[in-house]
């Protein structure tokens, strides 16, 4: 027998267990409905779950974006300072943001996509409810139970394959928010322990310590160079009396240049 | 005759080459018992363009069950399996 004529027989078979369990199938009508009705919530959380989780997204994305570009700056001031080594470690996280910018926006896209999905399904779950709603007034108003079995048979079939299906896809839309959001609690961290840098400016990564270092030691230095030169042309007597220990007129090795 | 792509709706697939169609099922089937994850999904996405170019969608209030269910275009062979079993993954709707 064919997978899908298979398939199709898991969806009956439930529905026709549940019909079966009760005594007069017209309690089953109302019952029914409302498990309808807790299924259009659950798939209308859904769709606000996904929207949330993409706003995250959204949002990592602007953050990594912004701090790409500043590491961008920050090669090009390292390289005009004479830096090539700051230049290239500024660079090479560059690059590797970029693989994470790019991994994010394949998230964001998937979950689009289920957004999409969860809303189309909740619009074609709507129709089929206010469908079963209106026969089910019509079945309980004009059948007794015998007349009603087949004609309650065939309208719960159909509901329940819906709900079965749409079931389904909320599951799978929940997988993969839950996912995604694992992911984007990973980039959280990153950005939280400074491995990428904390984006609110409020902190500076080692780079721009070592620019502003070498910004606040080119005027300690220019400083040092004229002292030496002073120092040099016999005026050792004139040294600084004031410098304790050690050799007065060895100054001129600035450290942690 | 009435199928539905989980995840997308029902379709009619009254004037479909059923034929051709039983073809991509028999391929299908023919992946899961080798167990053959790739020739799976080339014939499952090979159906479900088939089906989604020969029918007509079904209106949205329809309370008809279908005939066929085809999974979704990103089922995987464990996903169709867990579906055919006991349980499976479809909730009871009572």
């Amino acid at each position: 027998m064919s997978v899908f004529q298979r398939l199709s027989m898991v969806f009956k078979s439930k529905a026709n267990k549940a019909l079966d369990a009760v005594e007069d199938p017209r309690e089953t009508l109302d019952y029914s409905y409302q498990k309808q009705l807790e299924l259009l919530q659950k798939v209308r959380r859904g769709v606000a779950d996904v929207a949330t989780s993409r706003k995250r997204v959204e949002l990592q994305i602007q953050q990594l974006e912004q701090q790409s570009g500043k590491l961008e700056n920050q090669g090009r001031a390292a390289l005009q300072q004479g830096r090539e080594d700051l230049a290239r470690e500024a660079l090479t996280r560059r690059s590797g943001l970029a693989s994470q910018i790019d991994g994010l926006k394949q998230q964001h896209e998937s979950l689009q996509q289920e957004e999409q999905k969860l809303t189309l399904a909740a619009q074609r779950l709507q129709a089929k409810v206010d469908a079963f709603r209106t026969k089910k007034e019509t079945i309980k108003a004009t059948y007794t139970a015998a007349q009603a079995q087949t004609q309650i048979s065939e309208a719960f079939s159909g509901i329940s394959e819906e709900m079965g299906d749409v079931g389904m896809a909320v599951q799978r839309a929940e997988d993969k928010t839950s996912e995604m959001q694992a992911r984007a609690g990973a980039v959280d961290e990153l950005l939280a322990s400074g491995a990428l840098d904390d984006v609110t400016g409020t902190a500076k990564d080692d780079i721009q310590a070592e620019l502003d270092r070498m910004a606040s030691t080119t005027g300690v230095e220019a400083e040092l160079e004229k002292m030496k030169r002073e120092l040099e042309p016999g005026g050792g007597s004139s040294a600084p009396q004031q410098i304790e220990g050690g050799n007065s007129t060895r100054q001129g090795q600035g450290e942690g240049a | 005759m009435i199928v539905r792509i989980m995840g997308e709706g029902q379709l009619d697939l009254t004037d479909a080459d059923l034929e051709l169609l039983n073809d991509f099922d028999g391929k299908i089937e023919d992946a899961i018992e080798k167990n053959d994850e790739a020739t799976f999904r080339r014939a499952l996405h090979d159906l479900l363009d088939r089906v989604r170019k020969d029918s007509k969608p079904l209106p949205p209030d329809s309370l008809e069950p279908s005939q066929f269910i085809l999974p979704h275009a990103d089922a995987t062979m464990d996903e169709v399996r867990a579906m055919l079993g006991d349980e499976g993954l479809i909730p009871d709707v009572r």
